[in-house]
């Protein structure tokens, strides 16, 4: 399959987009302006931006704890986001969710999930919608090793796979749970032989490789659309930050760390950008500089932003 | 006396437990090596060793079951529970089988079993992640639930919590892991169904739960400068839940509220009050009122949690209100 030029640069701006967010998110974390818990994505921006390039506006997906990232890839704005971590009246869920919970219907966004396992059989259930709407759209579902070990995993598997629902079950399997590797909690070693027990075909891809997750995306949601049922993606790939903003990481070693900062996605397909002559040095530093632009933006736009009326405390509990 | 923390003194009750009885056992979410994330289980894994401090999948059913089955077939383990929220991915293992099998069984089995868990808001983890859940568990017969608002309690609690023979739900707050109090070096237990007065006085009684206790506390030092003399009962266990001091409180004030932060409707609030309508009508001078949280889910912005859980202002304003 043969991406184009274009393509390939505007998934590097979207990467770009989700690691530079982050790193403003943990920045207004640690000055006390974003509160809670925060999970950041940082070294698996490639399984969001691949997938989510190979989807189409109106097709689904369900996010985990770890959401920025997908919210961004499918198409959100910058500027809600950051002011939904900000707690502000404007964000996305009008400072009700957080940075846990950030939904945006308008680009098929259901939800980040605070319940690990609790989005995959939300999933299902949009594609068992999409069939029943015949609209012919698809539904993605991210997810970490270590949700694949709930009951809801296996559960969705199932019934998605014995009503050939249009699902992309996508694992990003980071290694860890928290502070628990995956070969501790599970006794086997990699996500993807489980589709084998639900009859659904499954691959394991190089999770850091955009170009390769993309790719891998494209031909199963083609098969999707065709009404072959679900597939099951499992792209390996590292976080490299801890597992919230604040963890010490005793459970991993430094080496472990810094080997897998080698593999960083956006450092990769830089390379792959600069050898292939799809775009100079120069061309890339404006790229960037637009997007750090993008980022202060966002980032005044929520300060800005007023906080929600205590008024709107009771609002939206039904519709 | 010393004072240590309400996390350590959950700690130094399962290592006191674990040495005690070696068919106690931990296990849950990233408990081992890393202490859980609360720090509840620090250094036990050093010391115990991974048989009997064990990491779990993400699995809560998985979780729960397993300990009932240990539990049923004569271990004593103790169940962690990351946050309150994730028993609803439990929920069936709790209520339909950790709080039935004994009775179905015709009284022939014991479940000798604990899941810790915290809850409660206050730190903006938003809807999924703050949440007060008693009332679930103490509407189920078969389920202990015991709510500790000090280290002192916690500590003595819990060590009744792990040699009791039934399912025992042990909430902690998370808002009260970093808080201090007294905690003799002796060995002691509390008994299940003892409330405890956290303050004697002789106007009004507050029953209050968990967190609520040290907002009540506040709320009776500003309500004394009025000249407002407060008694708060906690109760500690809400199943067995301690009808008598609750009832000689109220024979002596005449005037209550109950304070807790899970939303009221339905509340533990609703149950306290019916039973002291029911049983010392004759005795209040004026309605039971509730201080509870608001019926909506925890929102994640500041300003609005502040107002959806029930604070120190609230009840001093529900106090004043009451004596009218
Ligand atoms: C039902 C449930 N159990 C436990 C948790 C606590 N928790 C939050 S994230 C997490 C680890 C998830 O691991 P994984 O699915 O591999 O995703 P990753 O964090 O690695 O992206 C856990 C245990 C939760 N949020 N929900």
């Amino acid at each position: 399959m043969e991406i184009n030029k274009d393509l390939i640069l505007q998934m590097y701006d979207r990467m770009m987009e989700i690691r530079k967010f982050e790193e403003r998110a943990m920045d207004l974390f640690t000055r006390d302006k974003i509160r809670g818990s925060m999970h950041l994505y940082i070294g698996e921006e490639a399984v969001a931006t691949g997938v989510c390039f190979a989807l189409n506006k109106d097709d689904y997906i369900v996010s985990t704890h770890r959401g920025h990232g997908h919210c961004l890839a499918k198409g959100a704005r910058i500027d809600l986001t950051m002011a939904e971590l900000l707690g502000k009246a404007t964000g996305y869920c009008k400072g009700k969710g957080g940075s846990m919970h950030i939904a945006d219907l308008e680009t098929g966004n259901l939800g980040a999930n605070g319940i690990v396992g609790g989005g995959l059989p939300i999933a299902v259930g949009a594609a068992l919608s999409a069939r029943l709407q015949k609209n012919n759209k698809v539904a993605v579902a991210f997810f970490g090793d270590g949700a694949s070990n709930q009951g809801t995993f296996h559960e969705s598997m199932n019934l998605a796979s014995a009503w050939k629902l249009p699902v992309l079950f996508v694992c990003e399997n980071n290694l860890y749970g928290i502070t628990v590797p995956f070969s501790e909690a599970s006794a086997i070693k990699d996500v993807a032989v489980r589709a084998r027990a639900y009859n659904m075909p499954s691959v394991i891809i190089d999770g850091n490789d955009v170009l390769e997750v993309y790719k891998t995306a494209k031909e199963a949601v083609e098969k999707l659309r065709k009404g072959e049922g679900p597939m099951l993606i499992e792209a390996k790939t590292y976080r490299h930050m801890g597992h919230y903003t604040g963890d010490p990481q005793i459970y991993r070693t430094k080496e472990e760390v810094e080997e897998w900062k080698k593999k960083d996605p956006i450092k990769r397909l830089r390379c792959y950008i600069l050898e292939n002559n799809i775009a100079t040095e120069e061309e890339l530093a404006v790229r960037e500089k637009r997007v750090d632009d993008v980022i202060d933006q966002a980032e005044q736009f929520a300060l800005n932003s007023p906080e929600p009326d205590a008024a709107d405390l009771l609002n939206d509990v039904f519709a | 006396m010393r004072s240590i923390l309400y996390v350590e003194a959950v700690r130094e009750a399962i290592r006191e437990e674990m040495l005690r009885d070696e068919k106690v056992f931990v296990m849950g979410e990233d408990v081992a090596l890393h202490g859980g994330i609360f720090g509840a289980t620090k250094g036990l894994f050093q010391e115990f060793g991974g048989e009997r401090v064990r990491n779990t999948p993400i699995s809560e059913s998985a979780i729960i079951g397993s300990a009932i089955g240990a539990a049923v077939t004569g271990m004593r383990p103790i169940a962690e529970l990351m946050y309150v929220d994730f028993v609803c991915v439990a929920m069936d293992q709790i209520v339909n089988q950790a709080a039935k099998l004994r009775y179905m069984f015709g009284g022939k089995a014991k479940l000798p079993m604990v899941i810790r868990t915290q809850q409660g808001g206050g730190r903006g983890n938003a809807a999924q992640h703050s949440q007060s859940l008693e009332a679930w568990f103490m509407h189920t017969p078969g389920l202990k639930v015991v709510m500790p608002s000090t280290p002192y309690d916690a500590k003595g609690l819990l060590k009744t919590a792990i040699r009791d023979d039934n399912p025992v739900l042990f909430l902690e707050h998370k808002l009260l892991y970093w808080m201090k109090g007294e905690v003799p070096e002796e060995e002691y237990t509390i008994p299940f169904g003892k409330a405890d007065i956290k303050r004697q006085g002789t106007d009004v009684t507050i029953v209050a739960l968990a967190m609520m206790v040290p907002k009540a506390l506040e709320a009776a030092e500003i309500l004394a400068k009025k000249g407002i003399s407060v008694e708060i009962v906690d109760p500690r266990t809400l199943v067995p839940l301690d009808k008598e001091t609750i009832l000689e409180s109220v024979k002596k004030t005449g005037r209550v509220v109950v304070a807790h932060e899970a939303n009221k409707v339905c509340g533990v609030g609703a149950e306290i009050s019916a039973m002291i309508m029911e049983e010392a009508f004759d005795y209040l001078d004026a309605p039971v009122m509730r201080v509870a949280g608001m019926n909506v889910p925890v929102p994640y912005n500041k300003k609005l949690e502040d107002i959806c859980l029930p604070q120190v202002q609230d009840i001093v304003t529900c106090v004043e209100k009451l004596l009218g």
